[in-house]
């Protein structure tokens, strides 16, 4: 019998249908994939074996029965942030030690409504803050992925560390992960995986462990564009529960995966071509010029003049609303509690034994900016910022362009411990400096691995779509993804 | 603008995270870094330029002002570390 593991959602979907393996097989092949692989890859920071064969054994019977959701029986991976009844849901932080919610998110309610199978919780960057995996309480996933004739250790990228690396290494069929800066999109690149951070309020925020609320989105990652379609429309949907959620109709994204790119306009930005970007980044981006152009769709070139300005004008935000979103983790309602002489004392002891680095250098900054005296300053500016940002992009769009295309990340995956990131925090945030713009201006962005570098390492093109219009970048995903014709699989040596 | 070891003290204290002594320099160098770093937003001319309030056009829902959920206290307080008939406890704040 084939490596049901290695199958990919759709064809999962379609075997289950026509009853050529159930449910049941299917969730014990990757349940048996983790128990091999998972200590060397520590994607998961939670196995939910018991309640996977359970629902994969509901999920049979409806199947038996010609019945079933859109994603019956089909096993996925959650990544730490979602809130899920009853299971381990920590954001990867010492914080939250044993929390375990009386409640199930919205997107993870959609997923099982719709029949799917949970498998475990997946590790991330500390309360989704990083973009390496590295800030995780439980560790740093380890990339599927190798560089050529080498055994170093390598990042998945972040914050949906472990949703790449599961998804990458056919631990589970597909995963959800949160974009706030581009950590949907920057981990797919990184592992030649299809990641896509919707339209903000596209999916309800309800359940989502808070890191930057105008900014955070959940998202797939999955192996293939009509695999990440197939999971949108289960994830998205009206709810009453999130003020920001958007009453609107959820396509059939899977419909549009299909339609091709004849007659599009595709923008390219000049101020993507940064200084000092690596010239294989460069030629991917060339290369998918060509095959949309090849396609029938037009290209043409594009300016973004604030594009620059976002990452600074982000690391002034998401710090900003990260401080308020974490002053709920005090160490009397839930997770950690450290003995303290008084309430303060309390407080401050908790916070600083619980958070770790990264989380406490943004709410330390995040303090800062919001402190009295300095709001005009810092706060107020950046808001005006994401302002002009958000506009130039309705002015291209506004001008007839349909989608834009760029590079996904500045380089391929890097080595776990890198001294120079260690050294200088804003080397790290560097990596979302493709990604981050699209948060700014809430916006929806896919990242599809289009290539490799000289090292043999996956490398990812981005498409950004007009609000709402997911519809478009799968089908120029799809472009690109066929296109290339690559067969994203890593040697497994784990 | 640079914060000094001061201003870190005073950070944390306003934060609520414990800032020892010997991380404070660490910190005012970090922050230094990051503050260095979104300094050229000033450059930027913002004139007549309204900060964004939402990323969506979108005016907030609202809905009849009554109680539409709650009456579970107990699994409110499931997860609090220390609780006394389904209330928080803390140390004494008033004396």
């Amino acid at each position: 019998m084939t490596d049901l593991t290695r199958l990919t959602l759709a064809a999962a979907r379609n075997g289950l249908k026509a009853r050529q393996f159930t449910s049941s097989e299917l969730t014990g092949a990757y349940l048996n994939a983790i128990e091999g692989g998972n200590s060397k890859l520590n994607a998961y920071v939670a196995v939910t074996a018991e309640q996977a064969q359970a629902q994969a054994k509901a999920s049979d019977a409806k199947l038996a029965a010609g019945e079933g959701g859109p994603l019956e029986g089909i096993p996925l991976g959650i990544k730490d942030l979602f809130a899920t009844k009853g299971v381990h849901t920590q954001a990867a932080s010492h914080i939250l030690d044993s929390f375990k919610p009386e409640y199930e998110s919205s997107v993870t309610s959609n997923l099982w409504r719709d029949g799917a199978v949970m498998l475990g919780k997946l590790n991330m960057d500390e309360f989704a803050m990083g973009s390496s995996n590295e800030t995780s309480y439980y560790g740093p996933v380890i990339n599927p992925w190798r560089a050529d004739n080498s055994n170093a250790q390598l990042v998945p990228g972040g914050s949906s560390g472990g949703s790449a690396a599961a998804v990458s290494a056919w631990l589970c069929a597909a995963a959800t992960a949160t974009d706030t800066g581009g950590s949907i999109r920057q981990p797919a690149a990184l592992t030649g995986t299809v990641g896509i951070k919707p339209t903000y309020g596209r999916c309800s925020r309800w359940g989502v462990v808070a890191f930057a609320s105008s900014l955070d989105q959940a998202g797939p990652i999955a192996r293939t564009v009509e695999d990440a379609a197939i999971m949108m429309t289960s994830m998205s949907g009206f709810d009453p529960k999130d003020s920001t959620s958007v009453n609107l109709a959820v396509p059939d994204f899977a419909a549009a995966v299909e339609r091709g790119v004849k007659g599009l306009v595709i923008g390219i930005p000049r101020e993507y071509r940064m200084d000092g970007m690596p010239a294989e980044i460069e030629a991917l981006w060339q290369q998918g010029i060509a095959w949309l152009k090849a396609e029938g769709a037009t290209v043409r070139d594009i300016s973004l003049p604030h594009t620059k300005y976002a990452l600074p004008a982000y690391y002034i935000v998401a710090p900003a609303e990260a401080s308020s979103n974490l002053a709920r983790y005090d160490g009397v309602k839930y997770g950690l509690r450290d003995t303290g002489k008084d309430i303060t004392d309390l407080y401050e002891l908790t916070r600083a034994d619980g958070f770790g680095r990264e989380v406490k250098r943004r709410i330390m900054i995040g303090t800062y900016v919001l402190s009295a005296g300095y709001y005009d300053a810092y706060y107020v500016q950046a808001q005006k910022v994401r302002t002009l940002i958000k506009r130039d992009f309705e002015n291209v769009f506004n001008d007839g362009v349909d989608a834009i295309l760029t590079p996904a990340t500045p380089s391929a995956a890097f080595g776990i411990g890198d001294e120079d990131m260690k050294a200088d925090p804003v080397k790290m945030y560097l990596n979302d400096v493709f990604t981050v713009t699209v948060n700014m201006a809430g916006l929806p962005g896919i990242a599809v691995p289009a290539g490799k570098d000289g090292a043999g390492l996956p490398l990812g093109l981005q498409l950004i779509g007009k609000p709402f219009d997911e519809e478009t970048l799968f089908a120029a995903g799809r472009v690109i993804e066929r296109s290339a014709g690559i067969d994203f699989s890593p040697d497994k040596w784990w | 603008m640079s914060v000094d070891a001061a201003t870190v003290k005073r950070i944390g204290r306003l934060a609520r995270i414990r800032i020892e002594e010997g991380e404070v320099e660490t910190y005012r160098n970090e922050l230094n870094t990051i503050l260095g770093f979104v300094e050229q937003l000033g450059e930027v001319d913002v004139s007549g330029v309204e900060p964004m309030t939402s990323v969506m056009p979108m005016t907030l829902r609202r809905r009849e002002d009554k109680v539409t959920d709650g009456g579970y206290p107990e699994k409110i307080v499931a997860n609090a570390p220390l609780t006394e008939d389904n209330f928080f406890m803390v140390p004494k704040v008033v004396e």
